[in-house]
């Protein structure tokens, strides 16, 4: 892998893979929704459907098929730390991709017929995910843990906010950062990097440097009470959700909490793109024992998310019919206070690290994923966080995980939310 | 082209050649398939174990028999407990992924080409030899029910579930839910899991494909040595009932007042996956509801009218006529509207057809994305598992392109003819609306 910075500040990393014949290409900008103040939030995302809405030199109606002919998929996602983008495709269309990035970094139209079209869009976005009771209780209970980070609001912004966001906003939003010293592009594939380089250079060379952003946030102050919400809306089934502060993903708790987690509900591995694919290993994990097996919960997840600040390790459970929420929650803070007093076995360790071991091979199997996560760890750190994370993983011992699940599971550092569901009217 | 040049400079470039996927297939003297493809890219292996004994092999009435097998099988088996089988996939990182769909029931894993031997041994034995506990049976019914609750709250899975019982009425197959009721689950009794495990899978109905870093030869050994030695006789086949066409059009509504958007369901019945005018059907449903972001229907009713996070169509051409389900999740105000939407879109595709532009533009796509979906051991290891289900052929990767290619304008505008009608579609809406 080879990683080169423009004269304009573009952080370039490109790496070769010759399996198929394949390129993919992101752009990532650190960019995301802790960026966003007040009356404004969701605007990240909503920048980023505009950002597939036409540029100067790509028409509206030709933005249809740009790279659909080279039989490729496009995409794009936005979170708390970054905004990303990406095009794969047969590698004779990097030129393509290329071309459709730099017009995205700098040309967008932001037409106001789209902005209005899109507001409805994303607030039928919105709607669609609160009618999943799980995800409902997810962005409450984030909102609960944190009182002053940015990370508290949902990405894809309040309701409120969305009514009311202007053209202006979001394009004065977008031109703020979107410029070349903000943005890391990544290619990975089928390609020579001397030659990719080259054109990285055409496309992207002529972009004027901006202003960096100052990221300036309100640092979370240490929680100091267990805190609590239950949300109770019409619903057939109960679930209950934890959230403890975490380390993000330069802090040394960070692997420690991560074999964990994997001790705890199986390891899912570093992607988020591609993680949630195939559910984790974890018919053996100590959760999945205490909750699943002894019928308690249908379901249980834990979710520890590589993050630039200090985000949550938040486990999910779903519980099953006629079982009280009580009776769930006891059970698994049972379990967490018995890995915090306890710590965890040494085979237990040695089977957290084979599971993360297999999970890192089978998370980089294709272009598309190995080229998110140069992206991803570059944005929210740097790349050397994934090229080291197999050492760092092996680096783990027993007692630094004890350490970490005492430190992270203490009770005044939880959130714990219930959603209630009340039976239909 | 440049940064600076415009879209019409544009010039396209043929997609670079690729070769054939070229498994190797054998055929064991017990009737078990396998088909076999050495890959490089990481050293893992996939495996997809399919059994023909879908969710349509349920006996009637009760629909959910082998959903519940498929929760129960991997939880025992006469030489191995559940823990023990728990601790053999979790110490190798290994999530075993137990899939039922209409007539296929499916084993898939990854694994490190490390592990591929005694993984392999172990799904077999799973497979060929489950021991079905009480015990587990038991816990897994508590995860159905639960399930089945979760789905009724999910207009999403309500509305498409009531479109294919409407379409495939009867307790005909396709319109029955694989999950079954919760009064069926909490009836089913171990004996009659065992009942269908031992009348459905047999090594006739099974086809094996294993694509990764093994050599084929060698994944040919392994598979004659753990299956080699399994004796039962075919069973019978499926008798499956042709699916009626809708005569007149039809409405359902489902109040969920509880639900912030609808979900709307609208769909026919469609195309079996050997009907001659498959390839025609499948460039017109990715012309109708597919390309680029949901086809004509995602740039009327999510681009051009702002009413929709989503809005595409599926084609699940099958055995028998599958169906074409249009979906869209739309705001409680906007649903009257977004029927309508789809109702002229189904009236313009079937009075004045597709353009040939449309046609070829659909066609690149989908030929040019081959090698993309074709990439990982998985995406291969499934594709080849289709391919011999529907009798497609090994070299059916490479023929692929030129089956698309043959499509006539002609025969994509008579595939939307045949199926598409405004007078005669199923509307199921599921959410926070009321007539």
């Amino acid at each position: 892998m080879r990683r080169t910075t423009l004269d304009n500040g573009l952080t370039v990393l490109i790496q070769e893979e010759h399996t198929a014949p394949l390129a993919s290409v992101w752009c990532w900008y650190r960019v995301g929704s802790k960026d966003e103040r007040p009356g404004l939030t969701g605007v990240s995302h909503w920048c980023e459907h505009m950002n597939f809405k036409g540029t100067e030199n790509i028409p509206r109606d030709q933005v249809k098929g740009i790279i659909e002919e080279y039989g490729g998929s496009w995409n794009g996602y936005t979170w708390i730390d970054q905004t990303t983008y990406l095009e794969t495709a047969t590698r004779d269309a990097l030129d393509r991709m290329l071309f459709i990035e730099s017009e995205r970094m700098a040309r967008c139209l932001y037409h106001p017929d789209d902005v209005e079209s899109e507001r409805t869009v994303i607030i039928s976005e919105l709607q669609g995910g609160e009618n999943d009771p799980d995800q409902l209780l997810d962005q409450e209970l984030t909102a609960t843990a944190f009182k002053a980070h940015t990370y508290r609001h949902p990405t894809i912004g309040w309701l409120s906010d969305l009514k009311t966001m202007t053209r202006d906003d979001l394009y004065g939003y977008y031109r703020r950062y979107y410029v070349p010293n903000n943005a890391t592009l990544v290619i990975v594939g089928d390609v020579d990097t001397d030659a990719a380089l080259a054109r990285v250079e055409r496309h992207f060379g002529a972009i004027t440097t901006g202003t960096a952003p100052a990221r300036a946030r309100t640092p979370e102050p240490e929680q100091t009470g267990e805190r609590r919400l239950v949300i109770c809306k019409e619903g057939t089934t109960a679930y209950l959700k934890v959230g403890y502060h975490a380390p993000s993903a330069t802090d040394a708790d960070f692997y420690p909490l991560l074999i964990l987690d994997a001790v705890l509900t199986g390891a899912k591995g570093l992607n988020l793109w591609s993680s949630f694919r195939v559910p984790p290993p974890q018919r053996s994990a100590r959760l999945y024992r205490a909750l699943v097996e002894r019928g308690l919960a249908s379901a249980v997840y834990g979710s520890l998310l590589p993050t630039e600040d200090p985000f949550l390790y938040t486990i999910s459970a779903t519980a099953t019919e006629r079982t009280p929420l009580a009776a769930v929650e006891a059970a698994l803070v049972e379990e967490l206070d018995r890995a915090s007093h306890d710590g965890i076995t040494e085979a237990e360790l040695k089977k957290a690290k084979a599971q993360l071991r297999a999970r890192m091979v089978f998370d980089t199997d294709s272009v598309t994923n190995i080229a998110h996560q140069l992206g991803y760890f570059e944005t929210i750190g740097s790349v050397d966080l994934f090229v080291d994370a197999p050492a760092r993983i092996a680096a783990v011992s027993a007692d630094a995980v004890a350490g970490a699940a005492r430190r992270v599971f203490a009770q005044s550092n939880r959130t714990i939310g219930w959603f209630d569901p009340l039976p239909a009217a | 082209m440049s940064s600076s040049g415009r879209m019409s400079d544009a010039v396209v470039q043929s997609a670079p050649a690729r070769r054939g996927l070229e498994p190797s297939r054998t055929v064991l003297d017990n009737g078990v398939v396998l088909l076999a493809k050495r890959t490089s890219t990481t050293p893992a292996v996939a495996m997809n174990l399919a059994v023909r004994a879908g969710s349509a092999f349920d006996p009637p009435g009760r629909a959910g028999l082998t959903w519940l097998l498929s929760r129960v099988i991997d939880r025992g088996t006469a030489a191995q407990s559940a823990a023990d089988i728990a601790e053999e996939l979790d110490s190798r990182g290994i999530t075993l992924t137990i899939a039922v769909t209409r007539h296929l029931f499916s084993l898939v894993c990854t694994c490190l080409a490390d592990d591929f031997e005694p993984v392999l041994a172990l799904v077999a034995d799973i497979l060929a030899a489950p021991s079905l506990p009480d015990a587990e049976i038991a816990t897994r019914k508590g995860e159905v029910v639960t399930a089945i609750r979760q789905d009724g709250d999910n207009p999403a899975v309500r509305a498409n579930e009531a479109l294919m019982a409407l379409l495939y009425p009867d307790e005909h197959p396709y319109g029955r839910r694989t999950k079954g009721s919760i009064e069926l689950v909490e009836s089913l009794a171990r004996e009659e899991l065992l009942r269908q495990h031992a009348e459905r899978f047999a090594p006739s109905e099974l086809t094996a494909v294993v694509v990764g870093d093994v050599e084929p030869e060698r994944t040919r050994d392994l598979v004659a040595r753990v299956f080699g030695g399994w004796r039962k006789p075919p069973p019978p086949p499926l008798a499956l009932p042709l699916p009626v066409r809708a005569s007149a059009r039809r409405r359902l509504v489902l109040p969920m007042m509880n639900k912030s958007q609808a979900d709307i369901a609208y769909g026919f019945v469609a195309a079996r996956r050997r009907d001659p005018d498959y390839y025609a059907c499948w460039l017109m449903n990715n012309v109708f509801g597919q390309y680029s972001i949901g086809g004509r229907l995602g740039d009327s009713i999510r681009e051009r009218q702002g009413m929709a996070y989503y809005a595409s169509s599926a084609l699940d051409a099958n055995v028998v006529d599958g169906p074409l389900a249009i979906r869209a999740g739309v705001s409680p105000a906007n649903v009257d509207r977004a029927v309508a939407s789809i109702d002229r879109e189904v009236a313009a595709i079937v009075a004045d057809g597709i353009t040939q532009k449309e046609l070829d533009d659909s066609r690149r796509f989908l030929v040019g994305s081959i090698p993309r979906a074709l990439e990982t051991n998985a995406a291969i290891a499934n594709f080849l598992q289709i391919a011999e289900f529907f009798d497609l052929g090994l070299d059916y990767d490479a023929r692929l392109p030129a089956l698309l290619g043959s499509v006539t304008l002609d025969e994509a505008n008579a595939a939307a003819r045949r199926i598409l009608d405004v007078d005669r579609a199923t509307v199921v809406i599921a959410g926070p609306y009321q007539d």
